[in-house]
């Protein structure tokens, strides 16, 4: 659903190689998964597609949570579809990863033995079918705002992925959007529901755009690999910008005394997240990380006989085959 | 989205510490409309050929991208190295006769 944004290392590299790659980018051109590139690049993008995919496919776990509960049919379908696109948006960034010379069910490994991380945003959890509006109004609205910049990424498998995806987030958000609008023009009980979904979504939120990048020299590094195109803090205006006049069209209040229009610079001022919170989950403390693990580490271990049964099948019809022939 | 190098196998992880027992990877090529040429749209894992198109039609066609699906496992595809890009298309270069707009017809031949 969203690509943290991660550090890169600078690495001792060829420095003529280095000039060439570096050209190459300032040019616009796409780097390809044979040319040559500086192993901090790689290492950089391995971690930050790896790490995107994974937040695709824990992403699923929030809302999986409500597919049994939705409240009618055509909303049930539609969740149905929204967290299939999810795990389809998994798969393409794995495949981009993988042509950085690492493989899909090792970057799981890393998944589940904790080495890789996912986004914090799905440590949170989801309590109330309002919840559903709000991920998608919010989360998948700070998504679609990181991924837009990443499909001009330098690496052209990743711009791809990017591309393809981001196709597919604009339902996600109108849906949730979609659901925040029935449930802030209901019943009062309704419209408090959905106001306290925005409450509990709100920083969580604003904290999937990272920790403010002003001193980071990494980021540098990545902003001029084009790995990154936007710092993290003009990204989250951007997004606080682009949400305040959603949730005042709903009627409902941002939970931020301090958020006020600032006509000189043209921007909403807004309060920070709690950053101590975000470490505190990113390390492990957040109120689903144990849940969100165990059912991942549940799956990759229940699905073992299944991904070795068709492999054995496969491998016996293609034994015959030959002796066939 | 995809790797279309034969020399980085899935099954031949000699490199990798544990042996995996992993899916290959397929390269997927869709026909967007009738009459178009099938383009590379991706790739993906499966055990098979036919576990590999069910396995696109998930990935690749959940919004009617396509009415025909190719899949071709990535190692038995061969490419070109970027370092060949000059000698390999060097030849073509330097033929600028093989362009219509090489020749001057005046205008009183009419359209051609
Ligand atoms: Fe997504
Ligand atoms: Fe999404």
């Amino acid at each position: 659903m969203y690509a943290q944004m991660i550090q890169s290392e600078a690495t001792a590299e060829d420095p003529d190689k280095l000039a060439a790659f570096e050209a190459r980018i300032a040019a616009g051109e796409k780097i390809e998964p044979k040319d040559w590139m500086p192993a901090g690049y790689r290492k950089t993008l391995i971690r930050q597609i790896g790490q995107h995919a994974h937040s695709e496919i824990v992403g699923q776990l929030p809302e999986g949570n409500w597919i049994t509960r939705a409240p009618t049919l055509e909303r049930k379908a539609i969740l149905l579809a929204k967290v299939q696109d999810e795990a389809g948006h998994g798969l393409y960034l794995y495949c981009a990863a993988e042509t950085l010379g690492v493989s899909r069910d090792e970057l799981t490994e890393m998944l589940l033995d904790g080495r890789m991380k996912y986004s914090s945003i799905f440590n949170y959890p989801t309590l109330t079918w309002a919840d559903m509006g709000a991920v998608g109004w919010l989360v998948d609205g700070a998504a679609i705002m990181n991924q837009v910049p990443l499909q001009r990424t330098s690496y052209g498998p990743y711009s791809r992925a990017m591309i393809r995806i981001c196709k597919e987030e604009s339902f996600h958000q109108r849906q949730g959007y979609d659901i925040m609008m029935k449930m802030a023009f209901g019943t009062p009980a309704q419209k408090r529901m959905a106001q306290d979904a925005l409450n509990r979504f709100w920083y969580p939120a604003l904290m999937m755009f990272g920790p403010s990048d002003k001193e980071s020299v990494h980021s540098a590094q990545s902003m001029a690999w084009k790995i990154k195109m936007n710092t993290n803090d003009e990204l989250r205006q951007k997004f606080v910008d682009e949400t305040v006049p959603q949730a005042e069209y709903l009627g409902l209040t941002v939970p931020d005394p301090d958020l006020k229009w600032n006509e000189e610079r043209g921007h909403y001022d807004f309060s920070e997240p709690d950053w101590s919170e975000f470490f505190d989950v990113l390390k492990g403390n957040g109120p689903c990380n144990a849940d969100r693990m165990e059912a991942r580490q549940q799956a990759w271990a229940e699905g073992q006989w299944v991904r070795d049964g068709l492999m054995a099948h496969a491998r016996k019809r293609a034994a015959r085959r030959v002796a066939a022939e | 989205m995809s790797s279309v190098n034969p020399g980085a196998l899935p099954q031949s992880d000699e490199a990798q510490p544990k042996k995996r027992n992993e899916w290959p990877l397929w390269e997927v090529f869709i026909r967007g409309q009738h009459g178009m040429s099938h383009r590379h749209v991706g790739s993906l894992h499966a055990p098979d050929a036919d576990m590999a198109i069910r396995n696109a039609r998930d990935v690749y066609t959940r919004r009617n991208e396509g009415v025909s699906i190719w899949v071709v496992e990535a190692r038995h595809i061969a490419a070109s190295s970027p370092s060949d890009k000059g000698p390999l298309y060097e030849p073509s270069e330097s033929k600028v006769y093989r362009h219509p707009t090489f020749y001057d017809i005046p205008d009183e031949a009419g359209h051609m």
